[in-house]
């Protein structure tokens, strides 16, 4: 971690829970702000300007992706929702309203950290990590700005649409990209409805990358949500 | 408290609770009643009205004709008038009271003028007071109007004082249902005054009757007949009273009337007469209608008439009876012994005395038979004399004359041969047997011809002297008059012979169809074998087109019909859910709905309307009584069916239900002892963690891990519950999405690879597997469930898993190298709760349930079954969909190349 302790806005109304979150996060050199309702939150996300809100959808004055939907109207911060809600569709809910990550409860304190670390770093870097021109991530390098693509140090020739979509990936690495994003960017708007096409690319895609693509440690399939490329943080 | 003795008899109040059941149930009626036109009824019932609704009564005019009366009309004023239906009928337009709407509006009170009133061809009812019958079932109460002569059992009655013949009539036992009567009298010399000074409304078409109608004598008789019927209204009412408060201490004994009706139309004298005298000994009564063996059926005319007999009888209360058998006076006298009848009423015999002597008198038999039970003979109407014409087959035609006269030709040929040739004494034999072949064979007229042709014929050719009509010997004449006698008798027996035949026949075929029709029924096993034999069996026995239609919901299903291109329109629809509602027949030849293209009959047992029997009509017109008790008949076996089947359904759904309570006490004992084990070992961990200082640093990290992993255990059986009762809810449909199977696989195995190991999975997928049609998420479930099963069991060594398309359908198999499944358990382990023997803890015994829930919200199936090898073999099938637009090679992004 560089700079100073990261602040975190906690919007969680079960007391067990928040207390929880307290002593973990500052055990791991986090500063905290907690907020007990989506009109609580409101307030302190613009009082304090948090880097990174940690976001329970079940609140008692409002719902969480709405509240999300408000908070994207002003502010790019980084916003990993937590949720009892365990459905897909709650979950691509959640990240087309905005959210940039998404933690099922019950979870483990590992999994909260590595999320939360991937949002800082993605933060930091400027959300898009445009400006970043090579990703590497567990033997696989992309160069963004040469379009180039290696894994293990042997280059791999990609079709444009694939070269798309893994930079697309690359760019943001460790992020859950719904199937709705990742067809509106490579594909552009009106292309929403056909995710079959997305899934054969991405399986095209895992023949030249994955070691073994019936088991992929790259590109992670989110069931029902979307893709994601690993950033070695947080897997298994 | 009270002795025995003044206790009500408890008959008699179950008839006062039943009256006050059905009042509770039903509106009130109250008629207004008086003796003539004019005398002030529709002014009364306004008047009434207004006082109700100052009082905050919701009343509502439904149909009163003011006649242009100004002060009838002014009463009008203020009260809320319900809009009349408008009915096309050849090219006018007519206006009728609107049941539908006043159904609809549901007021407390409707006003309704003239009961007696019929109807517009199109409504519902022929007749007014069965609207006002409906209202009242609904439980809205109606006032109306009626007048005296309009009362069924008055009818001839007036018609004798009056001379004028009313068709508009109320049935008595309409009026004996009203709640209360009103008489609206006046004097018959001021209601000629109000008629001088034009006050009272006169139908044009009949002034000239009514004017006969207002004459004093008459108006007088009148008012006395309608004082009479209110002073036995007023009777009934005190007697219901004493009755109810147990005043009266003796009773007396029951009276019991039957009255004999044929098809003459003197009969409905009788059934009036007999009305009265039942009301006035308030007695049940009973009208019989005898069908004698051996007599032809009747003809269309004769059995109208009896039918309307009948109707009147029923109409005015009666029960009505058809017996069968030899003679009138036989069936009527065993039939009144067998029901304790007190007294016979029969009609004076209105045929000539001739006939009286050869055929004996029905009159004559009951009187002498009669015994202890009184007989009244009423006089008929001068009946015309005329025998009932035999129905149909029996007329005949030109050429079955043509036939007698040939045969009564070749007769007296073989009789000239006979004679002339072997010397037979008596050929006039040969003439009675062609007689009587003629009788049978063509009838009555050609019997009679032949009778006239023979005794010609052996005139002519064989008497002498031959080839003369004249005879030479006087004898001869009567030997004719003998043959002719003899002749017409044969041929009459004959007749009656054949008529027999042809009658019991007719009542043979339905006893065999309502046979068969019950046979057939017993072996039908659910709702729609019996809708479907009910419908072929009642096309084939009724010769028409039958629909059998159930309740569903808030409507009506058709469940059977034959022919299969039988269907019913929204019109005819309603007919059925009218009979639907009120259990009664309805529809073309009934008096409800008969405009329409439809019969409805209720498939009714007791008070429960099960169903409706639907067929198209076959003839315009009513339908005659025996076949509306044959129709009755089979809708009844019919309805019989269908309690049968819903009691059977009734017993399957209880049976069902004890299944599943004891899945739900099963599931209770499980998940109570799922989920505090892990609760336990938390707490327990957690509490000495809290409570004990002195914890060595192993111990700590021990109990630390056992908290995590019993968390992780808890957190898999509650999902794996909450997945179980979202899937038996049956409100999961799978979100299909075109999933590589690959990338199912891929994730499944990424969830389970800490509990099988890394590698320990080989998977083969057949080059060109489709692209699955499935929910990804549901089907990761069931994969995942399918290994965690595997590892559980087989310790996770040697998981094949392995897919290829049979034909139309993908086959995904999960294998493993365990000790398999053991023999005949192959279902009993998708049971819910059910854990096999050499389970290693973990899963509730939800896993594979919810693997085969989610195979079948797919159109899918999951079975096991041993590989040959050893080990278990896990089979989903799924049904090959259509594939999906094939994706472009490539797609051209938005961007461009680069």
């Amino acid at each position: 971690m560089t700079g100073p302790e990261p602040l975190v806005l906690v919007v969680e109304d079960e007391p067990q829970m928040r207390r929880f979150l307290r002593a973990c996060l500052t055990a791991h050199g986090y500063r905290l702000v907690e907020a007990g309702s989506a009109r609580e939150a409101g307030q302190l996300a613009l009082s304090h300007n948090p880097e990174v809100i940690l976001l329970d959808l079940g609140l008692p004055d409002a719902d969480g992706i709405e509240l999300t939907r408000r908070l994207r109207e002003w502010t790019r911060v980084p916003v990993v929702v937590v949720s009892a809600r365990g459905r897909e569709e709650d979950k691509v809910q959640a990240l087309d309203a905005g959210a940039d990550d998404y933690l099922t409860k019950p979870f483990g304190v590992n999994e909260l950290l590595a999320r939360l670390r991937v949002a800082l770093r993605h933060a930091r870097r400027g959300g898009t990590g445009a400006d970043l021109p090579v990703v590497e991530t567990g033997g696989l390098r992309v160069d963004l700005e040469r379009r180039l693509v290696w894994v293990e140090g042997r280059e791999v020739k990609l079709t444009a649409i694939e070269f798309r979509l893994l930079g697309l990936l690359a760019r943001n690495a460790g992020k859950v990209l719904t199937h709705r994003q990742i067809l509106n960017e490579v594909w552009g708007p009106g292309h929403a409805a056909q995710t079959h096409h997305l899934r054969v690319h991405m399986a095209e895609l895992r023949k030249k990358i994955e070691a073994d693509p019936a088991r992929p440690r790259l590109l992670l399939t989110e069931l029902g949500v979307g893709y994601r490329l690993s950033d070695g943080e947080g897997e298994p | 408290m009270a002795t025995p003795a003044e206790r009500p008899d408890p008959d008699a109040l179950l008839r006062r609770v039943q009256a006050e059941e059905r009042q509770a149930r039903g509106g009130r009626l109250k008629i207004f009643f008086g003796f003539a036109p004019g005398v002030g009824k529709t002014y009364r019932m306004l008047q009434v009205a207004r006082e109700l609704v100052t009082h905050g009564l919701d009343a509502v005019v439904g149909a009163v004709e003011t006649h242009g009366r100004y002060d009838t009309a002014s009463l009008l004023l203020g009260l809320d008038l319900l809009p009349r239906r408008t009915l096309p009928y050849r090219g006018r337009v007519l206006e009728e009271f609107d049941l539908d709407a006043a159904l609809a509006r549901r007021p407390a009170l409707l006003l309704l003028d003239e009961m007696a009133h019929t109807n517009a061809p199109g409504s519902r009812h022929a007749k007014r007071w069965q609207d006002a019958l409906e209202l009242l079932d609904a439980g809205i109460d109606v006032h109306t109007t009626l007048n005296v002569q309009h009362v069924e059992s008055l009818n001839d009655v007036v018609e004798q004082i009056t001379h004028v013949q009313v068709r508009e009539t109320v049935p008595d036992s309409v009026l004996e249902r009203a709640d209360e009567v009103e008489l609206v009298d006046i004097a018959p010399e001021e209601l000629l005054q109000r008629l001088k000074d034009g006050k009272v409304y006169l139908p044009e078409q009949a002034a000239r009757a009514i004017e006969h109608f207002f004459q004093r004598g008459n108006l007088l008789a009148l008012r006395e007949l309608a004082l009479r019927r209110m002073a036995q209204r007023v009777d009934a009412d005190v007697r219901a009273f004493r009755e109810e408060k147990g005043v009266e201490a003796t009773w007396p004994a029951a009276e019991r009337i039957l009255v004999c009706v044929g098809s003459s139309p003197g009969a409905a004298r009788l059934v009036r007469a007999a009305a009265r005298m039942a009301a006035g000994l308030r007695a049940p009564w009973v009208t019989a209608t005898v069908e004698q063996t051996g007599r032809a059926p009747l003809g269309d005319l004769d059995r109208e008439r009896l039918d309307a007999h009948l109707r009147l009888a029923d109409s005015l209360g009666a029960e009505t009876a058809r017996l069968a058998g030899a003679t009138v006076a036989d069936a009527i006298l065993a039939y009144a012994r067998k029901h304790n009848v007190t007294r016979i009423v029969i009609g004076k015999p209105g045929r000539s005395r001739w006939r009286e002597l050869l055929r004996g008198s029905v009159l004559d038999e009951v009187v002498r038979g009669s015994g202890d039970i009184e007989v009244h003979v009423i006089s008929g109407e001068p009946e015309p004399e005329r025998e009932p014409r035999a129905a149909g087959p029996v007329r005949a035609g030109w050429w079955s004359y043509a036939w007698a006269a040939l045969l009564v030709a070749a007769t007296t040929g073989l009789a000239v041969v006979a004679s002339g040739l072997a010397g037979v004494p008596d050929p006039q034999m040969l003439y009675l047997l062609a007689i009587m072949l003629a009788a049978i064979w063509f009838g009555r007229g050609p019997s009679v011809l032949a009778a006239a042709l023979s005794v010609a014929a052996y005139d002519f050719f064989l008497v002498p002297p031959p080839y003369t009509f004249a005879v030479a010997d006087a004898r001869y004449v009567l030997t004719f008059a003998m043959m002719f006698g003899v002749g017409l008798l044969v041929s009459s027996l004959a007749l009656r012979l054949r008529r027999a035949e042809q009658s019991s026949v007719l009542r043979e075929e339905r006893t065999a169809a309502l046979h068969t029709l019950g046979r057939e029924l017993g072996s039908a096993l659910h709702l729609e074998a019996v809708a479907a034999v009910a419908a072929g069996r009642g096309a084939v026995t009724l010769g028409t087109a039958v629909a059998v239609l159930v309740p569903e919901g808030q409507g009506l299903a058709v469940r059977g019909v034959s022919p299969s291109d039988y269907a019913l329109g929204g019109a005819e629809l309603a007919v059925a859910r009218w009979t639907l509602e009120h259990g009664r027949l309805a529809g073309s030849g009934t008096d409800t709905l008969p405009g329409s293209a439809v019969t409805c009959a209720p498939l009714r047992l007791g008070s429960q309307t099960l169903g409706v029997l639907a067929l198209r009509p076959r003839q315009p017109g009513a339908l005659p009584t025996d076949q509306r008790d044959f129709l009755l008949a089979f809708a009844r076996q019919v309805a019989f069916a269908l309690e049968r089947v819903r009691l059977g359904e009734q017993a399957r759904q209880s049976a069902l239900r004890a299944r599943t309570e004891e899945l739900r006490s099963a599931l209770l004992s499980s998940v109570s002892h799922d989920l505090r084990t892990p609760i336990a070992a938390i707490l327990g961990a957690a509490t000495t963690l809290r409570g004990e200082a002195a914890l060595g640093e192993k111990t700590r990290r021990d109990l630390l891990d056992a908290v995590c992993e019993e968390a992780e255990r808890l957190e898999r059986q509650v999902s794996n519950l909450l997945d179980m009762t979202r899937l038996e809810s049956g409100t999961v449909s799978p979100k299909r999405e075109w999933v590589p199977l690959e990338e199912i696989v891929g994730t499944a195995l990424g969830r389970v690879e800490r509990l099988l190991g890394r590698g320990a999975v080989t998977t083969s997928i057949a080059a060109g597997f489709p692209l699955l049609s499935v929910d990804p998420a549901l089907l990761e479930q069931l994969l995942v469930n399918l290994l965690e099963n595997a590892a559980r069991h087989a310790g996770g060594a040697g998981v094949e898993i392995r897919a290829e398309q049979e034909g139309g359908s993908l086959v995904i198999e999960v294998a493993d190298h365990g000790p398999g499944i053991p023999p005949g358990e192959e279902e009993r382990i998708f049971e819910r709760f059910q854990r096999g023997a050499n389970a290693g803890g973990g899963g509730a015994g939800l896993g594979l349930p919810i693997a085969r829930a989610i195979a079948e919200v797919h159109g899918g199936r999951l079975s096991a079954s041993n590989r040959p090898g050893g080990g278990a073999v896990f089979r989903i099938t799924l049904p090959a969909a259509e594939p999906p637009p094939p994706a472009p090679a490539e797609l051209e992004p938005a961007g461009g190349a680069p």
